[in-house]
């Protein structure tokens, strides 16, 4: 990889320095085959309202393989590449790395030099992974002090439940596999998303469940048993060991999104917790440290909505309500706003997050649900409900999908979730509401997760410096 | 080297002491990597006998080195690993994997030969009836007394430019300066050696 003489100009010392940045004019969304029956793909949409194909699909990038089942991906290099220890942020964000959670093979895909038209350059095989890490179906992905870090969900073995799941680090120049990022993973066995606070220099993660407990679709006895993951851990990240475990309490099923504060003087982020077993409600917990310790507690809930039996897929059927189903939660960058996707319900919400432990609803749209299946402004109809979330760099525009997981997808909108990725615009001081011009409709083969925007995004980089 | 550090610290906690509170450990961190290279070649030095092989030698390894550097362009992850608390290591590690106190040794080791005029030191030495040992010693000393100087000026220079640049960008210019004026200089590093290195052998032949 070439280096550059100064630091690439999409990397900024502070959020604040982030959100003054150019608007974005490319997003990359992931595509995936729910029956397999072709490739995941990488689709490049323009979102430069200026540009006169705005809000529409530019190129198509086709992997070789098929049955990836793309899920979260990410970039080679960030912000974080500023950092005043590592001396040398001459890195480009150039790369963007392309886990398949199901077939835990990796993609590595250049979008230089004509951004609009990315290329795949390399492809690690799952073997690889399996060899070097004792890891399989890879997650999340962060630019990080060490290279690219990429969590997964699943251990060894072919159904991924011989040992845990944990991080791995890939070298953000070669796209080697160094190998574990684990020393000493204390009690931690299950894994789903990962984030930290690089001058404060911790990190944090929490859980979903193994393989077989998402695979092949929603587990319910496992869910009524309390047998998902409800935990969030704090580890040391340069020491790379655990440090403290807080258990949500059993009934709290699926611990997902961790979305720290971006300025990192503040020592709090947010998770969300797909749904309470007990009254199916889903809600938004606010970690802090204090003293050295870190504590959690629940500070927002969203209830489920009733709903007649007949409407509801055969799972939900016996609970005569529909969850909220929080799959997504996403942070704008001056920690101001926080949006939470109810995935189950459709609707995705805007809190004030001003008071990280008083999030105050602050706006709402209602687009797709297992019950209300409301359609876009502009008529079309919108299959599944608001999924990845991803908000533009200066807070004014927040992108999102519909697609969960190929297996979840059919167990809970049985009519099928064709993909599709809309927009809401966000008022200067809160309030959200729907584009009607922005709509991109992936057509039914296709379903449609995660979005990243060129020149970086609210989950994607992390800064070094204060915002002060 | 360091003052982006100081910077970060400056503004995460928000008072101008902070910045200067870095000051001790990046420099302490610089000065004992010019001091663990410097010092023992200092000790090699009373070797005089040996004087011209030895800054031969030394030019040739900081050519080496400079050479390694401008192919290797990687940075070692290692540096990674250090805590944002660990100034004084960071700095140390730091300097070390620059070369910084290698790029000294040639001329470090011409003024050790200069400094002592061994064959004076030994007539007078032998004039007042004193052994061949504590000639050595005498010799010995004052070439770890230069290598001590020359670390101590070294780092001087590297704490007051990086103080500077840190205090300007804290107080006066901004995060936004710190995106422009970082420059990629592992190449400048890695031709600053192979230079050092062939004058300290040039100076030596």
């Amino acid at each position: 990889m070439l280096e550059t003489l100064r630091p690439d100009p999409t990397f900024h010392p502070s959020a604040r320095l982030a959100m003054e940045a150019e608007a974005e004019h490319i997003a990359y969304t992931v595509l995936l085959s729910p029956d397999q029956s072709r490739p995941d793909a990488l689709v490049t949409v323009d979102v430069d309202p200026t540009s006169k194909t705005y809000g529409t699909v530019l190129h198509r990038l086709d992997m070789p393989h098929r049955g990836d089942e793309f899920h979260h991906f990410g970039w080679n290099a960030c912000s974080s590449a500023l950092s005043p220890l590592s001396g040398h942020p001459f890195l480009q964000r150039r790369y963007l790395i392309i886990p398949g959670i199901r077939s835990s093979r990796i993609y590595i895909v250049d979008t230089q030099p004509n951004p609009r038209e990315p290329r795949l350059i390399k492809t690690i095989e799952p073997e690889e992974v399996f060899r070097k890490t004792g890891y399989s179906r890879p997650h999340t992905v962060h630019c990080g002090p060490e290279g690219i870090y990429i969590s997964t969900l699943g251990g060894a073995g072919k159904d991924g439940t011989e040992g845990p799941p944990g991080v791995f680090i890939l070298d953000c120049e070669t796209f080697e596999i160094r190998g574990r990022w684990e020393i000493e993973r204390g009690p931690q066995k299950l894994h789903y998303d990962f984030w930290w606070n690089l001058p404060r220099d911790y990190m944090v993660s929490s859980e979903w469940g193994l393989p077989p407990q998402f695979e092949n679709g929603l587990v319910a006895q496992d869910l009524l048993a309390g047998k998902y993951g409800h935990s969030v851990h704090f580890w040391d990240l340069r020491d790379r060991k655990h440090v403290q475990a807080i258990d949500l309490g059993a009934n709290h099923q699926m611990a997902l999104e961790v979305r720290p504060a971006h300025d990192p003087v503040r020592e709090y982020g947010f998770l969300g917790v797909v749904v309470d077993t007990t009254n199916l409600e889903g809600s938004i917990w606010t970690w802090y440290r204090e003293n050295g310790q870190f504590h959690i507690r629940k500070t927002a809930t969203i209830p489920p909505e009733p709903a007649d039996a007949a409407q509801l897929p055969a799972l939900l059927k016996g609970f005569g309500a529909v969850p909220p189903l929080i799959s997504d939660i996403d942070l704008s960058l001056d920690d101001r706003f926080l949006y939470v996707a109810c995935w189950g319900t459709g609707e995705l919400r805007q809190y004030d997050v001003t008071d990280p432990m008083k999030p105050a609803l602050a706006g709402s749209v209602r687009i797709g649900g297992i019950v209300q299946q409301a359609g876009h402004p502009n008529g079309k109809p919108f299959g599944g409900g608001p999924q990845m979330t991803e908000v533009s760099r200066d807070g004014k525009r927040v992108y999102f999908t519909n697609s969960l997981y190929s297996s979840w997808d059919a167990q809970f909108y049985p009519d099928g979730v064709p993909g599709a990725q809309v927009m809401c615009n966000v008022g200067a001081n809160g309030g959200i509401e729907l584009d009607p011009a922005f709509h991109i409709d992936f057509g039914p083969d296709y379903a449609a997760h995660q979005i990243r925007l060129q020149g970086g995004d609210c989950s994607t980089d992390s800064f070094c410096y204060p915002s002060a | 080297m360091g003052w982006p550090l100081a910077v970060a610290n400056g503004m995460a906690q928000q008072r101008a002491s902070a910045v200067f509170s870095t000051l001790l450990p990046l420099g302490g961190g610089h000065f004992m990597a010019m001091a663990v290279v410097l010092v023992p070649f200092a000790w090699l030095n009373w070797y005089v006998e040996w004087s011209r092989a030895i800054r031969l030698g030394a030019g040739v390894l900081v050519l080496l080195f400079g050479i390694f550097k401008l192919i290797a362009r990687r940075h070692p992850r290692a540096l990674a690993r250090i805590r944002p608390t660990q100034l004084a290591w960071w700095s140390f590690l730091m300097a070390t994997a620059h070369g910084a106190g290698l790029m000294l040794v040639p001329f470090m080791l011409g003024l050790c030969v200069a400094a002592p005029a061994p064959m004076d030191a030994f007539a007078a030495a032998t004039a007042r009836g004193v052994g061949h040992v504590s000639v050595m010693n005498y010799l010995a000393q004052s070439s770890v007394a230069t290598a001590v100087v020359v670390a101590v000026v070294h780092t001087l220079a590297m704490m007051l430019a990086g103080l500077t640049m840190a205090w300007a960008v804290y107080r006066y210019l901004g995060l936004r300066f710190l995106r422009r004026a970082w420059l990629n200089l592992d190449g400048v590093w890695g031709w600053s050696l192979v230079i050092a290195g062939a004058a300290g052998i040039g100076m030596a032949w």
